[in-house]
């Protein structure tokens, strides 16, 4: 079966890489799922989580990771997702995440409840 | 102890002191070098992506971009010099600042007006000194540089090249840092970020020409190859800025490294004449007793020989 090669490479550093059958992203102009053989595509991300279900060597399973910020770019069956902060689901602290929420809330930081809120969601859908 | 022998004691004792601290500055350098190179190696897989990706939309797509494309007749240029924030780095400094002068001097004379942008407090005492007006400078992150660093700085420059000429925006953006080979050589460079070319610079040019001979798929633009660009080019300056610094940092490290580590061998070389000298001066010491004794023992044999006379 056809396999995609997937980097998720954050500013300062490479969050993962390996080979998946499934990636979904949320673009600016909403959800895309990209399976092997899509057409070239080059998208700006919104912030939000992102979904890879791995296959091959990576092992059957999902990795979801919180992006804030950043773009996708396929072609050749190689999909690289940059972003300026990606953390996987199993990094994010969910009692930091869930206090930054509260204080944003307080706040009314729209931008960090929206940072915490993805974090917070990227945790549950891993689950 | 004669006076001459204390002088040289004294000495020995003040560069063995001063020798200890080069000791230690050139390992908390060499130490450093090796971090600050790490990081430089973590952030290419998101430098490298993000120039494949810039050049995929610029080659990509058909679309008029101010970003890429060369104004016509560029009246002003933006120029960012990365110094550090301390000395003892050799040349490091004033062999950036040298390249900054050379730069401006050749945009000067292409007829562009330049605005300095500077970070590292050399840097900025640099121009301070000499009261040239400075845009923007930036202190206090040169030794270990971060992300929200670079953004920082990058904002107001992506801002004055987003603006009209005639509001005071710019055409043109240069940044000067210097550029890290290895650990014994780091060169200070020009390169203009912006509008994009890509044939400048040796390594730059070296890795896009190896990616156009690839050929480029013809991307589908999500949500469009204009919006796409739009918010690409921002990281774009961003991660290239964040490279500079990084860069920068680790070449800061390498030369205090080198400059201490000369500084200890000259301190050692100091202190084996010093040494020689001392014990020269000791022995005149011990001879010119000798001499004293000896004279004093005879002048009390002549005086005892000449009474029994």
């Amino acid at each position: 079966m056809a396999e995609l090669h997937v980097e998720l490479v954050a500013a300062d550093r490479k969050v993962w890489s390996g080979k998946a059958s499934l990636v979904i992203a949320r673009t600016t102009s909403g959800d895309i799922g990209v399976m092997p053989g899509h057409q070239p595509l080059l998208g700006v991300l919104e912030t939000g989580s992102i979904t890879i279900r791995t296959t091959g060597e990576s092992g059957e399973g999902t990795v979801v990771a919180a992006v804030h910020g950043g773009f996708i770019s396929f072609s050749d069956d190689k999909l690289s997702l940059l972003a300026e902060i990606a953390e996987l689901s199993d990094e994010i602290d969910v009692q930091r995440a869930e206090r930054a929420l509260e204080r944003a809330k307080s706040d009314a930081d729209a931008a960090a409840e929206r940072r915490a809120d993805v974090r917070l969601r990227a945790v549950a859908g891993a689950h | 102890m004669g006076a001459q022998t204390r002088v040289y004691k004294r000495r020995i004792k003040s560069v063995t002191a001063t020798k200890k601290i080069t000791k230690a500055m050139e390992m908390i350098a060499a130490s450093r070098i090796v971090k600050a190179q790490r990081r430089v190696a973590a952030s290419e897989p998101y430098a490298t992506e993000l120039t494949r990706a810039v050049t995929a939309v610029a080659y990509g797509s058909n679309t008029e971009h101010w970003l890429t494309t060369e104004v016509e007749r560029p009246t002003r240029a933006a120029v960012l010099l990365v110094t550090s924030d301390r000395g003892l780095a050799g040349g490091y400094n004033s062999n950036a600042i040298k390249q900054a002068e050379l730069l401006t001097n050749r945009l000067i004379g292409e007829g562009k007006e330049v605005l300095h942008y500077v970070v590292g407090r050399k840097g900025v005492a640099y121009y301070g000194f000499r009261d040239r007006p400075v845009q923007e400078s930036w202190t206090g992150f040169t030794d270990s540089p971060s992300y929200g660093d670079a953004k920082e700085v990058a904002a107001p420059l992506i801002e004055a090249i987003k603006a009209e000429t005639a509001q005071g925006g710019v055409d043109e953006l240069h940044i000067v840092y210097t550029e890290f080979h290895s650990m014994m050589t780091q060169s200070a460079v020009d390169q203009r970020m912006l509008p994009l070319t890509f044939t400048k610079s040796a390594e730059d040019s070296a890795e896009v020409l190896q990616r156009g001979k690839e050929i480029l798929p013809l991307y589908d633009f999500e949500p469009s190859a204009d919006d796409v660009l739009d918010a690409l080019l921002p990281r774009y300056v961003e991660s290239r800025i964040y490279n500079a610094l990084l860069q920068s940092a680790a070449s800061k490290h390498a030369a205090t490294r080198r400059a201490m580590k000369s500084a200890t061998d000259n301190a050692e070389e100091l202190i084996k004449s010093l040494t020689r000298l001392a014990n020269a001066a000791r022995q005149a010491d011990i001879t010119q007793e000798i001499s004293e004794i000896v004279g004093g023992a005879s002048a009390l044999a002549d005086a005892s020989a000449g009474s029994d006379r």
